[in-house]
This record gives structure tokens, C-alpha cells and sequence, in this order.
């Protein structure tokens, strides 16, 4: 074994759980251009995802689909209430008061579904088998595959869907500007409940596909969720490429942090490239500075 | 005059003894049922519940009702010194069952050295109880034993090279320590040493590392869900390298949640609990594991796991004490020290004065996965 298919492997580990950092980066990046608020609940929708989709994967025995199809609704419907029930009370508060609110609503979710659904792990089926896949030297899972692909497919509607649809434009009216938004007749409030539904529902999503390799438990939502923020932090909170690519780049680093010089290290290299970005580019890496965040 | 003095002492004996009726013989018991190590005081505070309740209905301990008094710590040191000093100065227990976790033990054994009273940890860390205090005890076998097991078999086996994987906790911590000290010991290579968080979902930079040092053998130290990470990451990179683990994931769970393809052939140092059904006749501890196992099925619906075998040790050692010296302090603790070939589910306990823990290599089985079930290794 040489060292450039070690790299290689290197490389393509980090690409593939840099992919999952972007998928629950992009919910991130939704509800703050929509609301200005960071929602760190984010990483608890990801963790409903999987465990709605076990609960019906395994205990209401369903097909695969339907469970996953049913496990986006419900995650998507426990996104909107919590809007309703913490963040919609609170509009008048300041976004650092709203910030607090969805950590208190993170560690609430999170005990709800301690108690509903015990504390073991559960793993879900992959989607089309574990035969690992042999690229340049280095083996990937076909599950890899699927996330790159719904990371990819996320992305374009993502981009339609903000660029070319009357919903979509009405929510980056309401990132420029709530209060002019609303004078143009847009409903903020049903925008920023949108927003929680999309973003929510975008990370059940990202939490069922990722559920056969990470597995799933009622407190996987912390480290995801931190580790999506990250990612959206260094793509400077943008919608679309920016957090992917920052998702990628954090994937690739900690995996080459790992490999080449410490596993011991491993997260403090995410969290030290955290640190330097927030002091010497608070923008992220590949926005310039004052641009449109969408 | 001297009537008088007679009819109190009579009053004070018959109160007394009717106290003594009346009055349970309370256990302490301080587990994390709730917190990051609720998998460790959920299945033990439902064991103590059931045995509490077993022992009463056959009429308690030499006539005396018990009363299990169990508070849970949350996992939190500071959270269990307060409880104990609770447990000491209000409940007024004889001996205290736990914490659950070696962090709280440290932290709450200074508490009942000082107030002498006898605590049976539930925790693992070798620390507990080396270096030996006169009212500490635990009955978890300690790691080296675990690694010792696998250590010894790998060496039957030609296998010099090796690699550690451990998880960045507590337990993997104390593991890694553990292991390399033994390896230094008998004379074998450390080829890697790398670690991976308790949340981590991909090992395979760590295991391609693995890869190119070239080791003869893995030994992954953790507790799910990591070490089934690391279970199917062996198996995505192709690594044909034999796979050890500890025997923090015996448990069906981890092949499970690792897939029955990926763990063939990983071998663990078990528990016999693991394994009970497949233990032969002769050994000392089928029958008591079958019954724990039926009884805590009846009671709860789950199988029993190791984890409330420490609490079901920890109770029977107290009990066994108390039979056999009585419930006074220093009797209790005397009584504890002087267990011995004590049946338990952890392994046989053999007390002494200069050993708290009693339990052997004899504790563990080497076992084999084979289509998705343990086999054990003759």
C-alpha cells in the first residue's frame, strides 16, 4: 500500500463525510438567510430524520420509501411546530434571545425523543447494498453515492427554487429586508415558517440518508449539527455552493488531519479552522465580503 | 429504684426489637439512570428493583425486610457526592451500590472512606480499587483482564504486531493505557496508535493508517456505536487483518448495528452473560445466568445485559455479607472482603484484603462472530 493510495483514501473519506457536513449545512444556511437567525436545532431535525425513519423502517416495518417519505413529513411537521410553539411567540426578541430559544428547543427535542424512543443506536438498512466500490485506489460504499447525489440534487433545486419561483424570491426578499418585504405585501411570518419546514425537512432528509453509516441515536444531532454549522460558516452561510464546498473542505482536512497527522486531533482541526474563520474571514471563505447571501 | 431501671431496660429492649422488625435493612444505590451513561444505570437500577423485590417476597435477608434506596447521578460526579452524603446522613444505609461510571466513583469514594461506609462500585477503572481502600470495592472485572484475554490468544496465535483503535473516552482511554502497558510487558510491537471521538461516523482515515504500519492484528477499545463504525469501515477498505474488540460491545447490539456480513470473524473477550446459553453444564455460572436472564426478561422485556450484572454482584456480594457477619459497618465490610468463589454474572469473586475486585481471567470467554451469533473459541 503507497502513499498516494493512501491519499487517495484520505481524500475520498473526507469527501464523502464532508458531504453529509454540507447536506446539514445547507438547513443552516436556509433559516439564516430567511430569519438572521442560526438555528442550532438544525442538528436535532437531522437526528428526527433517522430516528422517524427507523421508527417506521423497523417498528411499523414499512417499505424503505414510504418510511423515508413518511419520516420527511413528520420532521418537516415537528420543523414547523417548533416555529410556531418557540421561535413565532418570540418575533420581537433579539437574535441572540432567538438563538438561545433553539438551543433550549435542541435540548428539549432531544429529550422528547430520549424518552419516546429509549437511548439505543439503530442503524438503517443501506440503500443499495454494502459492496464497497473500488475508485482510484481508495473503496467508497455505494450509500456514499447516494449522498453526493441528493447533495448535488439539493443543490439545483435549491438554486431553481430561490431563483425562479414566487416563493423562493419572496424569501430572499425577506433575507435583504423583513420590513420592506412586508410592505410589498409578503407574509414574513408564513415565509419564516416556510423556511422552518424547508430546512427541516431538507435535514430529516439528510439525517435518513446518512442513518446507514453514521447510525442513529437520540443525541447524534450535537456533533452533526456542529459540524453542519461549520460547514455553513466556512461557505458564509450561502444556500447553495459555498456551504457544500465548505462542507467538503472540513470533510477533507479532518480526514487528512486524521490520516497524516493525529486521529487525536481530529476535531480540534474542525474547530480550529472554525476559529480562523470566524476572526479573519467572518464572511466564510468564498463569499467577497458585502455580496447577496442566496 | 432498681424496678424502675428493669422496666426501662424492658421497654428499651421491646422497642428495639420491634424497631429491628420493623425496620428495613436499607442499600444505598447511586446510578446514572438518565445522562450519556443511562445505558449503564437504567439496566443496573432495574436489576437492584428486581432483586430488592425478589429477596422481600422470600422473606428478606435472615427474617429483615430490604429497602433498595436509588437515586440517580445523571452521570454527574458532583450530582453523586451530594447524593451519597444524602444517602449516608439521611437515609442512614449500611453500604452503597455504585455510581455507575468511574468518574463518580473517584469522586464519591472519598465520601464513604471518611464516613466508613462499604461502597460496591458498579464502574470498570482500575483505579477504584488499585491502590486498595478498606471500604471500596467494585465488580466489574478490571480492562487488563479483557486485554490480557485477548493478548494471550493473539499470542497462541503468532500474532506480534499490533494496532490500537481506541475510542477518546473514559473507557477507551483507560483501555489504551491498559493495553500498551501489557504489550510492553510481553514483549510485542505497537505498530499504531490511533483514537476516534465517541461520536465519530467514519474511521477509515484512521484505518487506512492502520493499513499501511502492516500490524499482525486490530484491537479496537470502545463502546457502541463507534467500534461498529469501525466494524464496517474494516470491511468497506477491504482490511483482511484479524479485528479484536473489547468487551464493552457484547452485546447482540453491536452486530447488529455493525451488520452481520461485516462482523464475521471479529473476536471479543465476553462476558459470560454473552454467551450463557452456550456455556458448558460444568461451569459455575450457567445456572445462575440463565435465571438472571429469564427473570429479567419476565420483569422488564429486554434481555439482561452486563452492565446490571455489576448491580446484581454488587447486591449479592452485600447480601452475602451481611448473612454471613451481619449489617454493622465494619461486619459488612469484613464480610465483603471475605467473599469468596462467589457466584456472581461478572465471574467468580474471590476477596482479600489486598484485592477489591475478585474476579480473574476466568471472567471472560473468548468468543468468535459466526453468522451473526458469538461462538466461543476453545
Amino acid at each position: 500500500m503507497d502513499f498516494s493510495q493512501q491519499l487517495s483514501q484520505y481524500l475520498l473519506s473526507g469527501l464523502a463525510t464532508g458531504a453529509i457536513y454540507a447536506l446539514i449545512g445547507l438547513g443552516f444556511a436556509i433559516i439564516y438567510n430567511s430569519t438572521g437567525i442560526i438555528n442550532f436545532a438544525q442538528g436535532e431535525f437531522v437526528m428526527l430524520g433517522g430516528m422517524f425513519g427507523v421508527y417506521f423502517y423497523t417498528i411499523h416495518q414499512l417499505p424503505l420509501v414510504a418510511a423515508l417519505v413518511l419520516a420527511v413529513l413528520c420532521a418537516a411537521a415537528s420543523g414547523v411546530m417548533f416555529e410556531r410553539l418557540a421561535i413565532r411567540p418570540l418575533r420581537r426578541a433579539t437574535p441572540l434571545g432567538l438563538v438561545i430559544i433553539t438551543i433550549g428547543g435542541s435540548i428539549l427535542v432531544r429529550g422528547i425523543a430520549m424518552l419516546v424512543w429509549g437511548k439505543d443506536t439503530h442503524a438503517l438498512p443501506t440503500f443499495s447494498g454494502d459492496e464497497p466500490i473500488a475508485l482510484a485506489g481508495a473503496t467508497l460504499l455505494p450509500q456514499h453515492l447516494w449522498i453526493f447525489a441528493l447533495t448535488v440534487l439539493l443543490i439545483v433545486v435549491n438554486k431553481l427554487f430561490f431563483q425562479y419561483t414566487i416563493t423562493g424570491k419572496a424569501l430572499r426578499a425577506c433575507a435583504v429586508n423583513q420590513r420592506a418585504a412586508g410592505l410589498v405585501g409578503i407574509d414574513v411570518r408564513r415565509m419564516v415558517m416556510f423556511s422552518f419546514l424547508l430546512a427541516s425537512g431538507m435535514g430529516a432528509l439528510a439525517g435518513i440518508i446518512v442513518a446507514p453509516l453514521t447510525m442513529t441515536s437520540y443525541d447524534v444531532g450535537i456533533m452533526l449539527g456542529l459540524k453542519g454549522f461549520c460547514a455553513a460558516i466556512i461557505g458564509g452561510m450561502s444556500n447553495g455552493i459555498g456551504t457544500v464546498l465548505g462542507g467538503l473542505l472540513l470533510g477533507v482536512l479532518e480526514a487528512l488531519g486524521a490520516g497524516l497527522i493525529s486521529s487525536g486531533y481530529k476535531d480540534a482541526v474542525t474547530f480550529v479552522i472554525l476559529l480562523l474563520i470566524l476572526f479573519l474571514r467572518p464572511q466564510g471563505l468564498f463569499s467577497s465580503g458585502e455580496s447577496e447571501r442566496v | 429504684m432498681r424496678r424502675l431501671a428493669a422496666t426501662w431496660m424492658v421497654i428499651c429492649f421491646v422497642l428495639s426489637a420491634g424497631a429491628a422488625l420493623a425496620e428495613p435493612l436499607r442499600i444505598g444505590a447511586l446510578f446514572s439512570v438518565t445522562g450519556p451513561a443511562a445505558f449503564l444505570g437504567e439496566p443496573e437500577k432495574n436489576t437492584l428493583e428486581m432483586l430488592v423485590k425478589e429477596i422481600n417476597a422470600k422473606g428478606g435477608v435472615k427474617g429483615q425486610p430490604v429497602e433498595a434506596v436509588i437515586y440517580d447521578t445523571t452521570g454527574d460526579p458532583t450530582k453523586a457526592v451530594q447524593l451519597a452524603t444524602k444517602l449516608i446522613k439521611d437515609d442512614k444505609v449500611v453500604a452503597i451500590i455504585g455510581p455507575s461510571t468511574t468518574g463518580e466513583t473517584m469522586a464519591v469514594k472519598p465520601v464513604t472512606e471518611k464516613e466508613q461506609i462499604p461502597l460496591v462500585s458498579c464502574a470498570a477503572g482500575i483505579k477504584i480499587t488499585d491502590p486498595v481502600n478498606a471500604w471500596t470495592f467494585k465488580t466489574p472485572a478490571n480492562d487488563h483482564i479483557a486485554g490480557e484475554k485477548i493478548l494471550n490468544y493473539a499470542v497462541s496465535k503468532g500474532q506480534k504486531n499490533f494496532a490500537l483503535l481506541t475510542v477518546s473516552d473514559g473507557f477507551g482511554a483507560s483501555g489504551r493505557e491498559q493495553l500498551k502497558a501489557l504489550l510492553a510487558k510481553k514483549g510485542l510491537a505497537l505498530v499504531a496508535d490511533e483514537t476516534f471521538g465517541p461520536k465519530d461516523t467514519d474511521m477509515t482515515a484512521q484505518l487506512t493508517k492502520i493499513r499501511a504500519a502492516n500490524p499482525d492484528a486490530i484491537i479496537c477499545w470502545g463502546t457502541n456505536p463507534g467500534p461498529a463504525v469501525v466494524t464496517r469501515n474494516v470491511k468497506q477498505l477491504g482490511i483482511k487483518t484479524p479485528l479484536y474488540m473489547s468487551h464493552g460491545v457484547a452485546s447482540k447490539k453491536y452486530i447488529e448495528l455493525a451488520g452481520v456480513d461485516a462482523a464475521e470473524g471479529v473476536m471479543l473477550p465476553a462476558g459470560k452473560l454473552a454467551v450463557f446459553d452456550k456455556l458448558p453444564e460444568t461451569d459455575p455460572q450457567a445456572k445462575l445466568l440463565k435465571e438472571y436472564d429469564a427473570a429479567y426478561r419476565k420483569a422488564y422485556g429486554v434481555e439482561a445485559s452486563t452492565f446490571g450484572g455489576y448491580a446484581y454482584d454488587a447486591f449479592q456480594l452485600i447480601i452475602g455479607a451481611v448473612q454471613k457477619n451481619g449489617a454493622g459497618a465494619e461486619q459488612l465490610r469484613s464480610g465483603l472482603e471475605q467473599a469468596s468463589k462467589m457466584v456472581g454474572v461478572s465471574g467468580s469473586f474471590t476477596m482479600s484484603s489486598s484485592d477489591h475486585n475478585g474476579l480473574d481471567l476466568s471472567a471472560f470467554e473468548m468468543v468468535r462472530i459466526t453468522a451473526g451469533d458469538w461462538a466461543i473459541i476453545q
